[in-house]
């Protein structure tokens, strides 16, 4: 239902003049600032002069400033289907829902509204509900409020509550620089003065003047020699010395006469072009955007203050370049240290030095977030039917991060190899192009932000983990009573989730079942994939010793292994203890690593038989039975004679 | 007072709108008012009897934007046309960039017209201009009136327009004439700064 954003529709790609300067600027504070600058905006123009554009871009900027935002575009169409759509289904409270949690709403063609009492109450409703929770609404029409027919009074005063910004028709030194930049996009070339005589025509609109460039395009590539401006007043059917006559608003009297002050504005703006000189002009001009955009500008209003023309054009292009570096510092900054990028050095070119220092200063206290460790490669992680859904999930993660399983929950008792799963996994993922992977301890992560609040570095902290790619966290359950950091997880989560960037935990077991919990967590960890690693079946641990035994490079036989397989353990882990202590063993008494010698390490040596008042009970005592330990076993028997007299007493 | 500011990048036109009493000063800024977008302009202000004659002044603001980089601005006065008032007209005429004088075009009104142009030559040179070299516009007002009632421009031009400066035929009430005088005294006074020498 709702329209996407189109991608060239963006503020780069905005031509902008005296008659459209306001509703950029305006525009683009509104989305560096949602909700707070002008709320609402209400944009309006003549067909054609490129609402629907600064719509677009608003959202678009908007979204590149904070990619979290959740942005919407539509037509008053659009929004009246919706509504009755969802009307129709008995949804009308999800549609309100759905509105109200947008950040940034766009609708455009509201003049629609028009007799449409119901819609106009909907979307008074509405907005009055972004802006209590302090959402941006922006609207563009084709007239401004009070002149749409029928409109609510309340509608009117909300909308002029924020900020109405008109868009007139561009000028002749915009309609020139809308030519050049729209032949340049179609790798055209024109003589010099061609593209200056289509902009002489006073075009009601910048369609009909991308029509007559259309035209030009078409004609000059079918026709050599390349256009010249004679041509051009033929195809375009303007008459010598009177460019304006060929404008089909000229040929109006009614149209013209309509808006006189639009006609004023436009011949005044010529007069004061010839009386301001142009390199003031041009300054001035200069100091305008870039006030617009939120920098200081006394570097170049100090130019203003000269009699004679000084360097003017090195002078800009100078402060443009330090503009264009502090951008750059501060994009940089404001990933590592979100509040260190509102510092206003970032905003004032006359303060380079001192900019580039404190993003140095920045780049240097910010480290990336805990990495996976490379002790636990993937290769290295053994496979068995145990463990093999738990594995495979990882495998889909690691092939699709983001996409299959988020967030993925790895489940199961201490030892199972939850850990070693997870780093795994991690280093699998930072094998990818432009991969930050954040890979730690739960109690890891509750420490940094302790450590966070104490220094007053919170944000610094956030974006730390906010830039990476994948989380992995181990052991969440110790999350358990930690408020704070559950926030700022369920905040972490959410974000990530809404990216499409890959989540993994290890839990001891369901997240369900964990006590101390938010709902909200629990509910999310569930939402995902939750797979559970059994206890070590035989064949993973026989495959786990292989690999323990070939890292210590010592050769195992078969007996041995049989042996340490049948050993009863409740985790890898566990087993590689087993192993390390029959290896110590080995070494200790020089002895080969054999099945027997395992037996006495693990069992205990039977101890010679003695050959007078005493004998062994003759159990044989099995590798896989029950006995474990020489401790429990009973190895010297009195005789019986003896056990008689002592039980009769 | 200074047309242009650089340093605060701004262009400020004071315009008056000059004329014998009722020839329809405060009907040309009516009109305006009525044509320029909301966003665009301030609150008229407009001091008049019950009988709608101007008492001290009317002003109307017009914000133009940014042109050029200059945030231009017009201000819009009408001085009360009656002879008693003549301190006011004066003081309204203090700093004025320019000066449309609208004429009366009835016949029986031609003395009054003449009368005030005199008189705006005197507050000029009061406050030591030489109307010669101040912006003028002239504006024959009332000209949907019948024609026997009154001059036609030619005439008035003869009688009144001996600088030869731009005029119009005008209906102020139903907006004739009202902006392309507006639009020429705005390209006079801008004119001047052009050429460098700022206005009184």
């Amino acid at each position: 239902m709702t329209s996407t954003l189109h991608p060239r529709f963006t503020f780069e790609t905005f031509v902008v003049g005296a008659a459209n300067r306001l509703a950029v600027t305006a525009g683009r504070t509104v989305a560096e600032n949602p909700g707070s600058a002008y709320n609402p905006l209400f944009i309006y123009s003549g067909s054609g002069l490129g609402k629907t554009h600064v719509l677009m871009a608003i959202g678009h900027a908007a979204k590149a400033i904070a990619a979290q935002l959740h942005i919407e575009y539509l037509t008053l169409d659009e929004y009246v289907e919706a509504f009755h759509a969802a009307i129709a289904a008995g949804q009308g409270d999800a549609f309100r829902r759905r509105f109200q949690n947008v950040d940034v709403l766009l609708v455009d063609d509201v003049q629609f509204l028009t007799n449409r009492k119901e819609m106009q109450a909907e979307l008074l409703r509405l907005t009055e509900a972004l802006q209590q929770a302090g959402h941006q609404i922006v609207l563009a029409s084709d007239r401004p409020p009070a002149e749409i027919a029928d409109l609510d009074e309340r509608l009117i005063s909300r909308f002029s509550g924020g900020l109405v910004v008109d868009m007139g028709i561009p000028d002749y030194e915009t309609r020139v620089a809308i030519l050049r930049r729209k032949a340049e996009e179609r790798g055209s070339n024109f003589q010099p003065g061609v593209l200056e005589t289509v902009a002489k025509v006073e075009f009601p609109n910048v369609r009909e003047l991308m029509g007559a460039l259309n035209r030009l395009i078409a004609f000059q590539a079918v026709n050599e020699p390349p256009m010249n401006e004679e041509a051009v007043r033929k195809v375009l059917g303007i008459r010598s010395g009177d460019a304006a006559a060929a404008s089909p608003a000229a040929a109006s009297p009614a149209a013209a006469s309509a808006d006189e002050f639009s006609q004023f504005l436009t011949d005044v703006t010529a007069t004061v072009g010839k009386a301001v000189e142009a390199w003031r002009a041009r300054v001035a001009e200069a100091v305008l955007r870039w006030e617009g955009e939120g920098y200081r500008t006394g570097r170049l209003e100090q130019l203003l203050d000269h009699e004679t023309p000084p360097a003017v054009d090195e002078a800009i292009a100078a402060y443009v370049q330090d503009v264009e570096r502090l951008k750059a510092l501060e994009a940089e900054v404001a990933v590592l240290d979100p509040q260190a990028a509102g510092d206003k050095v970032f905003r004032d070119p006359g303060q380079l030095p001192a900019a580039e220092a404190a993003a140095a200063k920045v780049r240097d206290g910010a480290g990336p977030p805990p990495a996976p460790s490379a002790a636990f490669p993937l290769d290295g992680y053994c496979a068995g039917p145990s463990n093999e859904i738990a594995l495979k999930g990882a495998r889909d993660v690691i092939a699709k991060p983001g996409k299959k399983y988020n967030p993925l929950v790895i489940v199961g008792r201490s030892g199972l190899g939850k850990t070693h799963l997870l780093h795994a996994m991690g280093l699998e993922l930072a094998k990818k192009k432009h991969a930050v992977v954040a890979c730690l301890s739960t109690q890891q992560f509750v420490d940094e932000l302790i450590a966070a609040l104490d220094g007053n570095r919170v944000d610094w902290w956030r974006a730390r983990y906010r830039r990476a790619t994948a989380f992995l966290l181990d052991d969440i359950q110790l999350l358990a009573g930690k408020e704070r950091t559950q926030e700022e997880l369920f905040n972490l989560f959410n974000q990530f989730l809404d990216a499409d960037r890959q989540l993994v935990f290890t839990a001891p077991a369901h997240p369900n079942t964990l006590d101390g919990l938010e709902e909200r967590i629990v509910s999310r960890l569930e939402g995902g994939l939750v797979v559970e690693i059994q206890e070590p079946d035989k064949g993973l641990k026989r495959a786990a010793l292989e690999r323990l035994l070939k890292s210590q490079r010592v050769a195992a036989d078969a007996a041995l292994l049989d042996y340490l397989v049948d050993r009863p353990v409740e985790s890898v882990r566990n087993l590689g203890a087993l192993v390390q202590r029959v290896i110590e063993a080995a070494a200790a008494q020089d002895a080969p690593l054999t099945a027997g010698l395992a037996r006495d390490v693990l069992e205990g040596a039977p101890p010679p038989r003695r050959t007078l008042g005493t004998r062994t009970s003759g159990i044989v005592v099995s590798s896989a039975g029950g006995v474990r330990s020489r401790e429990k076993m009973v190895w010297d028997w009195p005789a019986a004679a003896d056990r008689v007299i002592e039980d009769m007493r | 007072m200074s047309l242009v500011n650089f340093t605060a990048r701004e262009i400020t036109c004071k315009i008056v709108y000059y004329g014998p009493g009722r020839s329809g000063k405060t009907t040309n800024l009516h009109y305006i008012y009525g044509r320029v977008p909301e966003t665009r302009r301030g609150r008229m202000v407009s001091l008049a009897t019950q009988t709608d004659r101007t008492l001290f002044f009317d002003f109307l603001p017009i914000d133009l934007g940014q042109i050029s980089g200059f945030s231009t601005r017009f201000q819009l006065y009408t001085v009360p046309g009656q002879v008693y008032y003549n301190a006011t007209r004066r003081l309204v005429l203090q700093g004025a960039d320019g000066v449309v004088f609208v004429g009366d075009s009835q016949a029986r009104q031609l003395d009054e017209n003449i009368e005030s142009l005199q008189n705006l030559q005197s507050n000029l040179l009061e406050h030591g201009v030489d109307v010669r070299a101040m912006p003028l516009v002239m504006q024959y007002n009332k000209q949907d009136l019948p024609a026997e009632l009154i001059l036609t421009p030619p005439e008035l031009e003869d009688a009144l327009n001996f600088r030869g400066v731009p005029s119009f035929a005008a209906d102020a009430l139903h907006g004739t004439g009202v902006f392309e005088t507006l639009k020429a005294i705005s390209e006079l006074v801008l004119k001047k700064l052009a050429a460098g020498s700022p206005a009184v």
